[in-house]
């Protein structure tokens, strides 16, 4: 099928899957020919943004390499929400290990393709591993370190929805300070999570200096697809870290979703930036700069912060951080 | 071909004429020599295409193994006792997804105390884990049944696991018949998986299942290894014809006719008993062996056809249920229900400990006379062990036991308790 002009009235750049712009700066979702790569009916909750991620990711992949992709997938929402057996959402070939191996599953297969290929026994195809925070950040992060230094030809996706959310929103080495989850509850006389500054992956990949690392969230999902885009331009090893807002784990309302995502990135507590070869390249520009209160205070995983005392500290603590990151990733200008 | 060379070498190079795709090995002693020598060939290019992948621990070797096989690719490993458990999630899981990963497994002790010395404590902690598991006795044989575990895993699509006693067989020379490319191709066809990942075709692997049919599932996979009950002994014949040699298959009797005792083991320590049976044999005395190869899925019915004649079984063993006895003479008991016979369970030659020709010959002769003890431990230093029970009575903190055992028999510098 070839593509159908549609007509709408809304005007701008920016409205309605882009739908009004030339068809090559169109996002992959505006398309009628999208590729439905993880379809309906799966059984995530309502407002997911892993779910909404990893639709956009995997579309833009599938779009990036004309449907030529691969997925593994470690145990997580991701999997469990997509594959009650004997339904799967999936339209791609998709392998479920394990919790903690995705990446070395992503290795094997990339390793098996390339023998194939060097057989002309099959065409180009790459490789997308995916997992969510903790299957990456903590239980496989020995797997994925071992893929990033061997420089495997895999585009590994993090879905951070900061916690343990599978299981019943347990914390996660993802999971921000001060926030609470069902193993950081909010007792004591430091509620929530104990303060340090967390593992964030995207640095620690950038120092296995690999080619490609980026990171994003659901608010800009033209970003999210520009990068998987970018990131399949090149071979070896690539990390993706996109950040997902859960209702369920955040205390959210389902239509907040995006809004939490976009707050994440205008307070600087999450940075978005993208680096190659180790050294960064770009930064998404806050639009908006906004104190961190705007972010912590709608979700109920931050309430004992504001409730029954007001904890400035901890607060003023969270603003530091996301100052550091406007610092260290330069994101007032956006480079 | 004839040649002279180490066991490891030898399969590496019978693993490298079964043209594998991806090979990945994390190193542990035993295991290293083998996995040595197929990068060594991978990297020269004498095994090619294939890609040998370097990872970062057992899991993750397993992990890669279990993405190229369902990529397609044949996949091998090895490995051996930690390294072995360090990877056991993902050896569930291959068998789970069926997938016909060839590992071998260099077996070895599992700490603590740490010991890098033979027995079978590791692949007999993965006995329930799915996996085909051939236990071989000598070199030529673990060479031969990494080529028949590749034809069978790939038919069942079921993994295999070919187990070599650690340094006994790993790394002795021995004169070994090192088959042809030619024969090996003719034996071995090209891997066609029953599931492929594939752009082409879609599917998804390994899917969340309920218990609506998790049963069924797991039922499915025990069907599965009782074919290959069936598949392994045409397998073994047909390997016979193109080889030239019996090799593999379920079990083998060594002088059984007309037996009164019969001795169970698997691996090298067959090559002992054989000869103490030998030797007991020439003064008249109504002894033989039964090796068992296929440890997984267990012949059981090959073992009670083996076992029949016999007054009495005594069942060596380089493993330990602990707080039960045997793990093997628990599988040969089962085999054994309903024979009236006598049943001994000797737990030997943990950790490396030497298991000799006299030591087995006494055990024999008692064993003949019915006056062993049901469990028994093969030259068990009973001083040492009443030392320590002793000592562990007298003060609550007395040190760790390794360390205590091994100051009693001046290994380590005195300091007394
Ligand atoms: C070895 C192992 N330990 C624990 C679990 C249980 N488990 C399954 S999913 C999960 C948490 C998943 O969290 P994350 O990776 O952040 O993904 P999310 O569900 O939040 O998307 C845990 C602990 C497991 N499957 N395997
Ligand atoms: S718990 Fe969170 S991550 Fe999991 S499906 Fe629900 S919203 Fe999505």
């Amino acid at each position: 099928m070839s593509y159908q002009p549609i007509k709408f009235y809304q005007t701008g750049t920016f409205t309605v899957g882009n739908r009004l712009l030339p068809p090559e700066q169109r996002s992959v979702q505006a398309q009628v020919k999208r590729y439905n790569s993880i379809n309906s009916g799966h059984r995530a909750c309502q407002g997911c943004g892993e779910a909404l991620g990893a639709r956009y990711a995997i579309d833009a992949a599938m779009e990036a390499t004309n449907g030529r992709v691969i997925c593994a997938n470690a145990t997580g929402c991701l999997e469990v929400f997509s594959t009650p057996y004997p339904e799967t959402s999936w339209q791609v070939p998709w392998l479920h290990s394990l919790f903690g191996n995705t990446a070395a599953v992503a290795t094997g297969i990339a390793a098996a393709l390339k023998v194939k290929m060097h057989k002309g026994e099959r065409r180009h195809i790459r490789v997308v591993a995916q997992g969510g925070d903790g299957g990456t950040t903590d239980i496989g992060f020995g797997c994925l370190s071992g893929m990033f230094e061997r420089n495997d030809d895999v585009l590994y996706i993090c879905y951070d929805n900061n916690g343990y959310m599978n299981t019943g929103v347990q914390r996660s080495s993802a999971t921000p300070p001060a926030a609470r989850t069902t193993t950081t509850p909010a007792a004591g006389p430091e509620p929530g999570n104990p303060f340090g500054q967390g593992k964030f992956v995207p640095a620690i990949a950038m120092a296995h200096e690999i080619p490609y690392v980026a990171t994003a969230t659901v608010a800009d999902l033209r970003d999210l697809e520009a990068k998987v885009r970018r990131a399949m331009e090149f071979h070896g090893a690539r990390y993706l870290h996109i950040l997902v807002p859960c209702p369920l784990g955040w205390g959210t309302q389902p239509n907040e979703t995006i809004k939490m995502a976009r707050l994440a990135k205008e307070t600087g507590l999450f940075p978005v930036f993208e680096a190659e070869y180790g050294e960064q390249k770009s930064a998404l520009a806050i639009r908006h700069p906004l104190p961190v209160e705007e972010y912590l205070k709608p979700q109920k995983r931050f309430a004992h912060l504001f409730a029954p005392k007001l904890r400035t500290e901890a607060i003023a603590r969270l603003q530091a951080l996301a100052d550091r990151n406007i610092r260290k990733y330069k994101l007032l200008e956006g480079m | 071909m004839l040649k002279q060379c180490e066991g490891s070498r030898a399969v590496a190079e019978a693993v490298a004429l079964c043209r594998p795709e991806v090979v990945c090995a994390y190193p542990i002693s035993p295991q290293t020599h083998i996995v040595e020598a197929l990068g060594e060939m991978v990297k020269a290019g004498t095994l090619s295409p294939c890609e040998f992948i370097n990872v970062e621990s057992e899991f993750a070797a397993m992990s890669v193994a279990i993405g190229a096989s369902a990529a397609g690719a044949r996949s091998y490993t090895a490995t051996a006792s930690q390294g072995l458990l360090f990877m056991a999630e993902a050896v569930f899981n291959a068998s789970g997804l069926g997938l016909p990963i060839v590992m071998t497994v260099a077996n070895r002790a599992i700490g603590a105390p740490i010991n890098i010395w033979n027995d079978h404590s590791d692949a007999l902690a993965m006995r329930d884990a799915g996996w085909i598991q051939l236990f071989a006795e000598n070199n030529q044989e673990a060479l031969d049944l990494h080529i028949q575990a590749f034809r069978l895993g790939e038919e069942l699509s079921l993994p295999v696991m070919v187990c070599m006693d650690g340094f006994i067989l790993t790394h002795a020379y021995e004169r070994v018949d090192m088959p042809t490319q030619e024969q090996v191709d003719a034996y071995l066809p090209k891997y066609e998986p029953r599931q492929v990942l594939d752009p082409a075709e879609p599917v998804s692997i390994g899917a969340m299942v309920g218990p609506e049919a998790f049963m069924e599932v797991r039922y499915l996979a025990h069907a599965k290894q009782m074919e290959a009950l069936k598949l392994i002994p045409a397998y073994a014949a047909e390997f016979c014809s193109i080889f030239g040699r019996d090799s593999g298959g379920l079990t083998h009797t060594y002088r059984c006719e007309d037996a009164e005792t019969i001795v169970v083991a698997m691996g090298s320590v067959l090559g002992t008993i054989k000869d103490v049976v030998d030797e007991m044999r020439a003064q008249g005395h109504k002894i033989g062996a039964l090796g068992i190869t296929l440890f997984r899925p267990f012949p059981l019915e090959g073992v009670r056809a083996g076992l029949a004649g016999a007054k009495r079984v005594v069942v060596i063993e380089k493993s330990m249920a602990v707080g039960l006895g045997g793990i093997l003479s628990t599988n040969v008991r089962m085999a054994l229900s309903g024979l009236h016979m006598h049943g001994y369970t000797v737990i030997a030659g943990l950790g490396g400990r030497a298991i000799t020709k006299k030591s087995l010959t006494e055990l024999f002769l008692k064993a003949e006379k019915d006056t062993l003890e049901h469990v028994t431990f093969l030259d068990l230093d009973w001083a040492m062990v009443n030392k320590q029970l002793e000592r562990e009575k007298a003060h609550r903190r007395c040190g760790p036991v390794a360390e205590n055992l091994l100051r009693d028999i001046g290994v380590v510098a005195a300091r007394n308790y």
